[in-house]
C-alpha cells in the first residue's frame, strides 16, 4: 500500500492533519495495509471526509482512505438487503437502486458521504423519529480488528456491535456492511412548507407533524426578540411516479470565498428573503428524491464559500422534556453573537440508535455553522453546556471543539464502548486527533 | 448477452479500468475482467452483475505470462455478438527507483510494451476473423518525449503507442478500430498525493470520453482534451534546448 505525505482536513476546514495516507484500489491491498503496522500514533479510517472535525483524522499517524472500495457486493431483490465494501457512497446507492424502486432507508443530506462513515456515526435522516439510525438497518458486517482477526459482526453479537456502530472508527476497519434498503413508490416527494413565525410555533408545528414520513426544519439563526426561533418547517411524503432523477446540474465554488461575504449583514439579508420565499400560508411542491435528501450536493465544494478561515458546525440534540427552554437559550447565545450563519438546521428525533456512542435521543436537534472567529470556542464551550445541563449531546460527527469532560457526561455509555476498545485494540493501533482530544483511547 | 458486446478489460484492477468496465455495462455491455488479482476482480464483476444487470466475469491475466496469452486469446473464439478489447495495464516505477534498479527499468518494458504487445498480437487474428469490434489501448501523455523525470516508463508507452499505430493499420483493413488513449493526470492510484499535479481528471470521466470517442471511431485522443495542447507545445521544444530542461 502506497503511501503519501498528505494533509487531510475535516469538512469545515478548520482542523487538519498532517499524515501519511494511503486509498487502495484493491481489497486485498486494504486489508494489509490496515494491518501493517503504524507506528506510534497508529491508523484512522477516513471515509469521503463529510465528517466536519476532527474524528477522520490523525495527526502525524496514518490514514487509510476508503474510498476506492466502492463496489456493491450483491443484493437480494426480495428482500431489499445489498451488501457493499465500504467506500459506496449514498450517491451511487440511489444511482443504482431507485430506479428500481429501493432508497436506503437513512440517509445523512449529503450523498458524499460513505456507508462505513454512516455505520461508524450511526447517522440519522430526515425520517429519524420514524425510521431510527442507520445503524439499526444494518444486518450484518465483516470487521477487520487490529490483530488482523476479521469477524462477522450481527446485531445479537451484542458489544462488538454496538461499539462499531456510532463507534468513530476505533474499534475496527468495516470491510463489509449488509443493511436492509427500504421500498418506494416513485422518485420524489410532495413537499409541504410552512412558516412558524416564533420557537414556540416551531415546536408546536413539529409536534403535530411528528407522523409525517419526513420533516426537516430551516430555522433563521440571527432572528431575535419576538422572532427569535422562526423558521420554515418541510414534511414530505413519498409519491408515486416515475423514478428517474432529473440530470444533474452540479456546480464547483471555484475559489474560497473572501471573508466579508459572509457576515452579519449578508446572513441576515439571506434569511429574510428565505423565509420570505415561502408564502405565509405554505406551499406544497413536488422534489425528486435526491434534490429532497442532498439539496447542497449540487453545489460542489460548498464549504469553501466560509474561506480560508473555515467553520465549525455546532449539532446537539436536547430532551423533549427540557428542549423549549435550552433551544430558547441556545438561539439566544447564538443571535447575540452574531456569528451563526444561515445553514441552520432544527429537527425532531425519536429513540432509535444502535450503538453506544450514538448520538441521537427522543428530542430536538438543532445544527448550526459558525465561520470560524475570534471567540468562538468559548461560544461553542456555552452551547455545549446549555445542551449538558438539559441533559443533552452533542454530535461526533459534527465536533471540533467539545472537551473530554462533558463528553464523558454526555455520552454515559462510553464505559461500554471503552471496554470494548480495551478489549479489541488494547495496543492503540487504531487512533484519531478525535481519539486523542477526547480521551476515547482511555481504558474504562 | 444477446447478440450485443462484450467487453474484454486487460488489467481490470486500475481504477480506470474499472470505471471503463462499469461505463461499457452501464451502456449494455458484458464484461470480462482480466488480471491477476482474482479475489479483487470478482468484487468489480459482482458490483457490474448488481447495478447493470449485464453479464460480468473474471479471467486471469499476467502481463509477462506469455504462455498464457495464447490461451486467453483461445478461449475468446466463441464469444457470442461484438467483441471489444481495452488494454489497460501498466506499471509505473519511479525513475529514480529504475536508475537505482535497472531491473526494475526492464521490468517496466517487459509489463507495459512486450506484454501489452504480446496480448494483442494473440487476440489480433482473432479480431480480424471476427470483422468488427475495437480496440482501446491505454499510452500516456509520456510517450510523447522522453522526459528527464519519467523516460523509462515513457519509452514503455511510446512502444505501445507505434504499436497500436500499426494495429490500427492491420486491423483497420477488418473492420476492427484501434484507437490509442493518452491521458494525462488521472486520480489514480499511481498518482495518488504525487507532487505537482495540477487538473486532475476523474477515473468516470475518463471511462466516458473513451467511450464516447471510440463510438466515434477516434484513431488517437487525450483526456483531458487539453493535453493535446501541452504536448503539441512540448514536442514543439527544440531538442537542442529540451535536453537542458528538467519539466
Ligand atoms: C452536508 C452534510 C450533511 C450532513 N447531514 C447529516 C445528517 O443529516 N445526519 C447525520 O447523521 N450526519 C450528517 N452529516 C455527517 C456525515 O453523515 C457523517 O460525518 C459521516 O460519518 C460522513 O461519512 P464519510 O464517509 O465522509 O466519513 P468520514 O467523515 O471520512 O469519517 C467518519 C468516521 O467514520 C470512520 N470510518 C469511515 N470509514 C470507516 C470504515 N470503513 N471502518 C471504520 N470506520 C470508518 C472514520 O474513522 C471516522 O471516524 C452531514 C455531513 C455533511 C457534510
Amino acid at each position: 500500500m502506497r503511501k503519501a505525505a498528505l494533509k487531510l482536513a475535516g469538512w469545515g476546514r478548520t482542523t487538519y492533519a498532517a499524515c501519511e495516507a494511503a486509498r487502495p484500489e484493491r481489497f486485498g491491498e486494504a486489508v494489509a495495509g490496515f494491518a501493517a503496522d503504524a507506528g506510534q500514533n497508529g491508523i484512522c479510517l477516513y471515509g469521503a471526509g463529510r465528517s466536519y472535525g476532527d474524528c477522520a483524522l490523525n495527526s502525524g499517524g496514518t490514514a487509510l482512505i476508503t474510498t476506492r472500495l466502492d463496489r456493491i457486493l450483491g443484493f437480494d431483490a426480495q428482500t431489499g438487503i445489498v451488501q457493499v465494501e465500504p467506500g459506496v457512497d449514498f450517491r451511487r446507492l440511489m444511482e443504482v437502486f431507485l430506479p428500481r424502486g429501493w432508497l436506503a432507508p437513512v440517509t445523512p443530506g449529503t450523498g458524499f458521504a460513505t456507508v462505513g462513515g454512516a455505520v461508524a456515526h450511526d447517522v440519522h435522516g430526515k425520517n429519524h423519529e420514524l425510521d431510527g439510525s442507520f445503524g439499526q438497518h444494518v444486518t450484518a458486517f465483516d470487521l477487520l480488528l487490529p490483530d488482523g482477526a476479521r469477524r462477522t459482526v450481527v446485531p445479537a453479537d451484542g458489544d462488538l456491535f454496538a461499539a462499531t456502530v456510532g463507534g468513530a472508527g476505533l474499534t475496527g476497519f468495516i470491510t463489509r456492511i449488509e443493511f436492509r434498503m427500504k421500498r418506494v413508490p416513485g422518485g420524489a416527494v410532495r413537499v409541504r412548507e410552512h412558516r412558524a413565525a416564533n420557537l414556540a410555533a416551531f415546536l408546536s408545528a413539529m409536534r403535530d407533524a411528528a407522523g409525517a414520513s419526513y420533516a426537516v426544519g430551516w430555522i433563521d439563526a440571527a432572528a431575535r426578540g419576538a422572532a427569535l426561533g422562526r423558521g420554515i418547517l418541510e414534511t414530505a411524503e413519498p409519491i408515486e411516479g416515475v423514478f428517474a432523477q432529473p440530470p444533474e446540474r452540479a456546480r464547483r465554488v471555484p475559489f474560497e470565498f473572501p471573508a466579508f461575504a459572509l457576515n452579519r449583514f449578508s446572513v441576515a439579508l439571506f434569511n429574510e428573503g428565505y423565509f420570505r420565499r415561502v408564502p405565509p400560508d405554505g406551499r406544497t411542491r413536488v422534489v425528486p428524491w435526491r434534490t429532497f435528501l442532498y439539496p447542497l450536493d449540487a453545489l460542489h465544494d460548498w464549504n469553501r464559500i466560509y474561506g480560508r478561515r473555515g467553520f465549525v458546525q455546532f449539532q446537539c440534540v436536547v430532551p423533549f422534556e427540557t428542549g423549549a427552554r435550552a433551544l430558547r437559550d441556545l438561539l439566544e447565545v447564538i443571535s447575540a453573537s452574531h456569528q451563526a450563519s444561515f445553514l441552520a438546521v432544527l429537527k425532531r428525533m425519536g429513540a432509535g440508535r444502535a450503538g453506544f456512542l450514538s448520538f441521537p435521543m427522543p428530542g430536538f436537534t438543532l445544527a448550526l455553522d459558525f465561520p470560524r472567529c475570534a471567540g468562538l470556542e468559548a461560544l461553542y464551550a456555552r452551547l455545549s453546556a446549555i445542551t449538558l445541563d438539559a441533559g443533552g449531546r452533542v454530535y461526533l460527527a459534527k465536533d471540533a471543539l467539545l472537551d473530554a469532560a462533558s463528553f464523558r457526561r454526555m455520552y454515559p455509555e462510553f464505559p461500554h464502548f471503552a471496554a470494548v476498545r480495551q478489549a479489541v485494540d488494547p495496543e492503540r493501533h487504531i487512533q484519531s486527533d478525535m481519539a486523542r482530544r477526547l480521551r476515547l483511547q482511555d481504558a474504562p | 448477452m444477446s447478440g450485443g458486446q462484450t467487453w474484454l478489460i486487460l488489467g481490470a484492477s486500475s481504477a480506470i479500468a474499472r470505471a471503463l468496465a462499469r461505463e461499457a455495462a452501464a451502456r449494455g455491455a458484458d464484461i470480462i475482467l482480466a488480471g491477476r488479482d482474482d479475489d479483487d476482480l470478482r468484487r468489480t464483476a459482482a458490483d457490474i452483475g448488481v447495478a447493470y444487470g449485464v453479464h460480468a466475469r473474471t479471467e486471469t491475466f499476467a502481463a509477462l505470462d506469455h504462455a498464457g496469452h495464447r490461451a486467453l486469446a483461445a478461449s475468446l473464439a466463441d464469444i457470442p455478438g461484438i467483441l471489444n478489447i481495452a488494454l489497460l495495464f501498466g506499471i509505473m516505477p519511479e525513475q529514480a527507483a529504475m536508475d537505482a534498479d535497472p531491473s526494475l527499468a526492464a521490468a517496466c518494458l517487459d509489463a507495459n510494451a512486450t506484454g501489452a504487445i504480446s496480448i494483442l498480437h494473440h487476440i489480433a487474428p482473432l479480431l480480424e476473423a471476427r470483422r468488427a469490434g475495437m480496440v482501446v489501448g491505454f499510452g500516456s501523455v509520456a510517450g510523447d518525449r522522453g522526459r528527464l523525470k519519467n523516460y523509462v516508463y515513457g519509452a514503455s508507452k511510446a512502444a505501445l503507442h507505434t504499436y497500436l499505430a500499426g494495429l490500427r493499420n492491420r486491423l483497420g483493413r477488418s473492420g476492427v478500430h484501434v484507437m490509442t488513449v493518452k491521458p494525462g493526470f488521472v486520480d489514480t492510484a499511481m498518482t495518488f498525493g504525487l507532487p505537482g499535479m495540477f487538473l486532475v481528471a476523474q477515473p468516470r470521466d475518463v471511462a466516458r470520453v473513451c467511450l464516447n470517442a471510440a463510438a466515434k471511431k477516434r484513431d488517437v485522443i487525450y483526456v483531458p482534451w487539453f493535453w493535446w495542447g501541452i504536448m503539441s507545445v512540448i514536442r514543439g521544444i527544440p531538442e537542442r534546448l529540451f535536453k537542458r530542461l528538467s519539466i
